[in-house]
């Protein structure tokens, strides 16, 4: 390959990742899917909306379910539509979602004794490693106590006995 | 004392090592069922063939539930294996036709051998929620009180068969008698 057409393509593949910082700065990336649903109020829809993207898909795994076309995902969409006209709340609806899928449906797993080492583990890390930390420079300073520094009289000493010796 | 403070984070870091290496061997596919020892959800559908059923037409036996679906790939690898099970009468086996259209699952049924007691149409997905079903295939083992015991995901071939499902029976067995 040439010089120049490695230039060119470098400019073009840099122009391409302009492009797309642009497009991902300025266009939230939200892909989702397109369903027909009809609320009654505004508040239902947006009862839906956050729910389907707070849920996540049991079949895809790493997306909601609103960005996602599985046909586990459509069918759940669907039912979250139904409960929100039925009238149930948003906890009962993440209940029927657990009752059936486990915490994994939930992208904040809920506050269960299962979970809670999920939830506290990183706290008694922090904890565990506070302390090693605060005793280890607890001894430091011990140590330095211990050995004071040298006053310039003795720092002179040595330099000679340094000196002596090299 | 300083023993002690050096083993106490080699333990500490050895203990956590051991699970992280467990951790990479987990198959992040394989969902645990909520369903485990809780009684098969009600139903009141219709087989593929028309006819119409609920809890009251299951097998008053330990049986297999099988979510399966003419499009699935998968459900056609481990057909052979359902069929030897009821052609050697071994265990009945219950289909769950998921998000299909019944036609196309009774001619998949003509064409490649029907192992099923019946096969409940599930054409909207909406019971295969109620199981916690996310993809075809999956199979259930059910007790003869209704109760789901044991849930595979993907394929069961005669290997998960024999290292699965023969043990979980076995184990159902021993707690009945």
């Amino acid at each position: 390959m040439s010089f120049s057409s490695m230039y060119v393509s470098f400019m073009a593949s840099a122009r391409l990742i302009l492009l797309f910082a642009a497009y991902a700065t300025t266009v939230p990336m939200v892909h989702a899917q397109v369903d027909t649903f009809e609320f009654q109020t505004a508040e239902q829809q947006q009862r839906f909306r956050q729910l389907s993207d707070e849920l996540r898909c049991p079949m895809c795994q790493n997306t909601n379910l609103s960005g996602s076309s599985g046909g586990v995902a459509e069918d759940l969409r669907r039912e979250i539509h139904r409960m929100i006209l039925e009238g149930m709340t948003n906890t009962e609806i993440e209940r029927f979602m657990f009752e059936r899928y486990g915490d994994f449906i939930f992208y904040k797993p809920r506050l269960r004794m299962e979970t809670l080492f999920l939830w506290f583990g990183p706290l008694i890390f922090l904890l565990i490693g506070g302390a090693a930390a605060i005793v280890v420079s607890r001894k430091a300073g011990e140590t330095e106590k211990r050995n004071p520094r040298l006053d310039n009289a003795q720092r002179e000493k040595l330099q000679a006995l340094l000196k002596a010796k090299g | 004392m300083s023993r002690l403070a050096f083993y106490l984070p080699v333990a500490g870091f050895l203990a956590l090592a051991l699970l992280l290496w467990r951790g990479l061997f987990l198959d992040p596919k394989e969902l645990p069922s909520m369903l485990i020892d809780k009684p098969m959800p009600q139903f009141q559908l219709r087989t593929v063939d028309g006819e119409s059923v609920t809890n009251a037409n299951l097998p008053e036996q330990i049986f297999l539930l099988n979510v399966w679906g003419s499009y699935c790939l998968p459900c056609l690898v481990e057909h052979p294996t359902f069929m030897r099970l009821s052609e050697e009468g071994a265990i009945p086996v219950v289909g769950v036709n998921y998000k299909d259209q019944s036609e196309l699952a009774k001619s998949w049924l003509e064409t490649n051998g029907n192992p099923f007691a019946f096969s409940i149409a599930d054409a909207n997905g909406r019971f295969g929620i109620d199981l916690g079903v996310y993809g075809a295939p999956e199979t259930y083992l059910v007790d003869s009180e209704g109760v789901i015991r044991y849930r595979h995901v993907s394929v069961l071939d005669e290997t998960v068969w024999a290292e699965e499902f023969l043990p979980a029976i076995a184990e159902l067995q021993a707690g009945n008698r």
